[in-house]
């Protein structure tokens, strides 16, 4: 098991590379020259040269990029041109929501996919199943922002029950922090409930046609035993693969979720920024978003080896 | 394929927007840019069957175009994502040296969730629909590499691909003739997926104000505009919304349906359609055996007489 | 002690109604080793299933017939009651040993599980007597072996294991579906050894099912033949491989080659397929592959019938006729070995 967790964490190397490779990319991507659309086209040659010697960007490209990457290794994410604040300290003020609002949508998401995945599987064998599968797919197709609308439609307007917006931190009471976080997380997870409970459902539904099933039924123990024991230890081998696409799922709902709430979270940030060409600030939130990523799913893949033994003594 | 109930109802409905948003101009009776402030904000009626917007324009025609723009994104991004997906996965797949590389760039892009990775290119390139197309490709098709990747991996060291092989087969045509066809369904499910993936991605990011010239309609950039009359005009966003959802769910459906059709696997299972009370399953499942077996019985011996 | 009575298994698959178990009666005793022995396809492992009513439901029903263990019918049986039997009293080991147990349980929790599952005792005392049954199997080292996965054991001792999960609470029967099938040989004959030792000393009944006469040969005191979801001749080991009365079960032992016997070094197949069993032939089920078909044969469906003591038989010829065709076609055999 260490083995492979050392194994694991240096495979995260090279992918950070390129990680970082693509994230310093963006504002080379962009047609024309950086400093301008920082500056606006107006501005004057004598400014547009002073911003281009303050980012470095005279010089040539690889300098470019590798001096870019010693900062960032250093822990120093640059300067935001909006605000001149540093991009670090921007950040770190804006993780609080993004980091409450996923984690309150994972709960939602586990609370909901595994009791309804249990019951489509201990009701397979009748019409429930294709009805449970059309619903995940229906959960899977709508557009989360089209959701949040109706939604706050709902709740929020027509039967005026929850904030339409807002964001009041978990130092200042749990339970305002909570009331004004359940409509954005409930959008947030709904989309991807429909995954995590399709995938389960199969995953049992593999495992319950399988010998060792049949061995547990014949020692007599009772088929609730058989269905939470057996079958669904076994179907969150396959379901531990679909968590790393659920928190992309999460995150990349969560730009939009925090749009629409105006939530003051990455999401939020990384959208201003872009509407603001605050370069420093979208690679940094970009770079932060993608390495909490890596990490997730570098949980994930130790978790699969933690589920199941094959791996974990390979 | 197409023996399922549920494949050609989600292909047909595909199919009919397809030629709807392509034939508008012929049969649609408002234009959709006709502008009328006298007609701001009408609910659904029999002259404008969505109602109208903020300019007083038809949402039903509207909707109706709108789909060009979201079909042309989502069918061209699933186009390029799995023709560069295959080539890679295939390359990957096949030669040993080049999986190491093609790999590590993959996982690196795999690292982004998939709409930060659309949005930070479009945020670069700008919004327009040369853009967003190469950003939604960009963000989808490492998926289509993995998934071709394993493919190839599971049929390479298969007799009939050594047998090639030994007899100086070319790469290539190896790769096309013998490696390509065992991994097509997979391929086509996922391009399915991956066509409803960039039709909610392009939605999200017109949302965002990202997207297309905002004079263009798209059921994203709709869906924005109609964000601030939500509590008096809900019209102007349920039907953009509707629109989307069933494009997209027409897409999965079918790409389920598919994986379905080309599991060789596949249990099929016949199932008690019993819904109500789902307790008392037991019970219906004797009576409908007994049922079952009478009618079995009486087909054998009149199946025994024929023969 | 068991009785099964006519019983009818069907499965409903997509292409009809398969009568995998058609009018099957047999009883076992307490304490005695019962062979079932027949191809793949004959509905034996059907029958072993229904038994314990492990078949997938509503795949499988039970038109018709009764299985009674010490006189309580189990086909009758609420599900409470059945879980009760199985494991406790009726137990059963499978033909996979490798994909029977759950990958992602040690070895130890699940024979726990299993003698829990009937005997209220703590924890510990369960963990003794896992231990003690592992050594009965033969499982050297039981103690450290306890904290080890599936994965970690040879096929042969998942098929200990297996067997030892089925005697935790000491059944008074232990079917055995075809359990030495997917081991290597010399593995087979340990297995097999190893359960009649485990008989004498639980005294256990055995059901084995298998297609390997050998293993009958082996191990039981009366087989079972079993042709297309029908039983087609019955009685003691004896009866069965010395005074064969059945062409299937001739033609069966034709097929296999044996040592004892010096003229016949050829082999000789059955002719043709099983039949489908969603339309059965008219008549005789086997009448298209027997080469002793009369025209008869294709239009009376013989019942098993009584020989002599014990020895049943289901076949309208009668033992004369049935010698004398024998020798003719064996006859035949030995010239064309001779040319």
């Amino acid at each position: 098991m260490l083995q492979y967790t050392i194994r694991r964490l240096l495979s995260l190397v090279p992918v950070m590379l390129i990680v970082s490779i693509i994230v310093f990319m963006i504002v080379h991507l962009t047609p024309g020259n950086p400093a301008f659309l920082i500056l606006g086209e107006d501005a004057s040659a004598e400014s547009v040269a002073q911003l281009e010697q303050q980012l470095g960007l005279d010089k040539p490209i690889v300098v470019q990029f590798f001096d870019w990457l010693k900062n960032i290794v250093t822990g120093d994410l640059g300067q935001s041109v909006y605000s001149s604040e540093q991009v670090k300290t921007i950040i770190a003020s804006h993780i609080g929501p993004t980091f409450s609002v996923t984690l309150l949508a994972i709960f939602i998401i586990l609370l909901i996919a595994i009791p309804v995945a249990l019951f489509a599987v201990w009701q397979r064998k009748t019409l429930l199943d294709p009805i449970f599968i059309s619903v995940s797919l229906l959960g899977v197709s709508i557009p989360e922002f089209w959701f949040a609308m109706l939604l706050v439609l709902g709740f929020a307007v027509t039967i005026p029950i929850f904030p339409v917006a807002g964001y009041i931190p978990f130092a200042e009471g749990w339970f305002e922090w909570l009331y004004h976080l359940i409509l954005p997380a409930f959008v947030l997870a709904a989309v991807e409930i429909g995954l995590v409970a399709r995938m389960l459902r199969d995953g049992m539904l593999e495992a319950v046609n399988q010998d060792y099933t049949r061995t547990a039924r014949a020692k007599g123990i009772r088929e609730s035993v058989v269905l939470m024991k057996h079958v669904f230890s076994n179907a969150l081998i396959p379901t531990a693969t679909v968590i790393g696409v659920m928190i992309a799922g999460l995150l990349g709902g969560a730009i939009i979720i925090e749009t629409m709430f105006t939530i003051p979270g990455m999401g939020s940030l990384l959208i201003d920024s872009i509407h603001r060409r605050d370069y420093p600030v979208i690679q940094g939130v970009i770079l932060f978003i993608a390495a909490i990523y890596v990490l997730v799913n570098l949980c994930v893949d130790l978790l699969y080896a933690f589920l199941d033994p094959r791996i974990r003594y390979d | 394929m197409f023996k399922s109930k549920r494949n050609i109802l989600a292909a047909s409905i595909l199919v009919l927007m397809t030629v709807a948003t392509l034939t508008a101009s012929l049969w649609l009776p408002t234009s959709p840019a006709h502008i009328d402030p006298s007609e701001r904000l009408l609910s659904p009626s029999g002259q404008h069957w969505f109602g109208t917007d903020h300019f007083g324009r038809d949402i039903f025609a509207l909707t109706i175009v709108a789909a060009r723009i979201s079909l042309l994104v989502g069918i061209v991004v699933a186009f390029l994502a799995t023709l560069l997906g295959t080539a890679t996965g295939l390359i990957a797949g096949y030669y040993k040296k080049a999986d190491a590389i093609v790999m590590r760039i993959i996982d690196g892009m795999l690292a982004f969730p998939a709409l930060l990775l659309a949005l930070a290119l479009v945020a670069a390139l700008g919004g327009n629909v040369k853009n967003i197309i190469i950003a939604l490709t960009f963000a989808f098709w490492p998926v289509m590499t993995r998934i071709v990747r394993s493919a190839v991996l599971q049929v390479k060291n298969i007799q009939y691909i050594e047998a090639a092989k030994t007899t100086g087969t070319s790469d290539f045509v190896i790769l096309t003739r013998y490696v390509l066809p065992n991994a097509l369904s997979p391929i086509i499910v996922q391009g399915t997926f991956i066509f409803a993936k960039a039709i909610l991605a392009e939605a999200a990011l017109s949302f965002l104000g990202l997207g297309v010239n905002p004079a263009t309609p798209t059921w994203g950039s709709m869906l924005q505009e109609s964000q601030i009359y939500i509590s008096i005009a809900p019209w102007f966003s349920i039907f953009p919304g509707l629109a989307i959802v069933i494009t997209v769910l027409s897409l999965n459906m079918l790409g389920d349906g598919l994986r379905d059709a080309f599991d060789p696997h596949a249990v099929k299972q016949k199932r008690v359609k019993k819904v109500w009370p789902l307790w008392r399953a037991r019970k219906t499942q004797k009576q409908w055996a007994r049922e079952k077996e009478q009618k079995s019985v009486a087909e054998n011996e009149y199946m025994g007489k024929e023969v | 002690m068991l009785e099964v009575k006519d019983l009818k298994a069907y499965l409903d698959t997509s292409t009809g109604v398969v009568k995998a178990v058609d009018q099957v009666s047999f009883t076992v005793k307490a304490g005695e080793t019962v062979g079932i022995v027949g191809e793949s396809g004959s509905g034996k492992s059907v029958l072993a299933l229904s038994l314990m009513q492990l078949n997938p439901t509503p795949l499988t029903f039970y038109p018709q017939g009764e299985i009674l263990f010490e006189g309580r019918n189990l086909l009758g049986l609420r599900e409470r009651a059945l879980r009760k039997m199985r494991g406790n009293e009726i137990s059963m080991i499978f033909q996979d040993p490798m994909s029977s147990l759950n990958p992602i349980f040690k070895i130890g929790n699940q024979l726990i599980e299993a003698i829990r599952s009937h005997k209220k005792m703590p924890r510990h005392k369960a963990e003794a007597e896992a231990i003690e049954l592992l050594q009965d199997v033969g499982i050297p080292d039981a103690e450290r072996r306890m904290h080890e996965y599936p994965h970690e054991f040879s096929g042969g001792m998942r098929q200990r294991v297996m067997i030892a999960i089925a005697l935790a609470c000491r059944p008074k029967l232990l079917i055995a579906d075809e359990p030495t099938t997917a081991l290597d040989v010399t593995i087979q004959a340990q297995i097999l050894e190893m359960l009649r030792t485990i008989q004498n000393k639980y005294g256990t009944a055995i059901l084995i099912i298998t297609h390997d006469l050998g293993v009958v040969a082996r191990l039981a005191d009366r087989v079972m033949v079993m042709y297309s979801g029908r039983i087609v001749e019955e009685g003691s080991t004896a009866d069965i491989f010395y005074r064969t009365s059945m062409p299937y079960t001739w033609s069966l032992l034709r097929s296999i080659p044996r040592l004892d016997e010096a003229g016949q070094d050829r082999l000789i197949p059955i002719q043709g397929q099983p039949p489908n069993l969603v339309t059965p032939p008219k008549g005789c089920n086997f009448s298209p592959r027997c080469p002793f078909a009369t025209p008869e044969c294709a239009e009376i469906d013989p019942a098993l019938t009584e020989r002599r003591h014990g020895h049943r038989v289901a076949c309208i010829l009668s033992e004369m006729e049935f010698e004398e065709q024998k020798q003719l076609l064996e006859a035949v055999d030995r010239k064309e070995v001779l040319a």
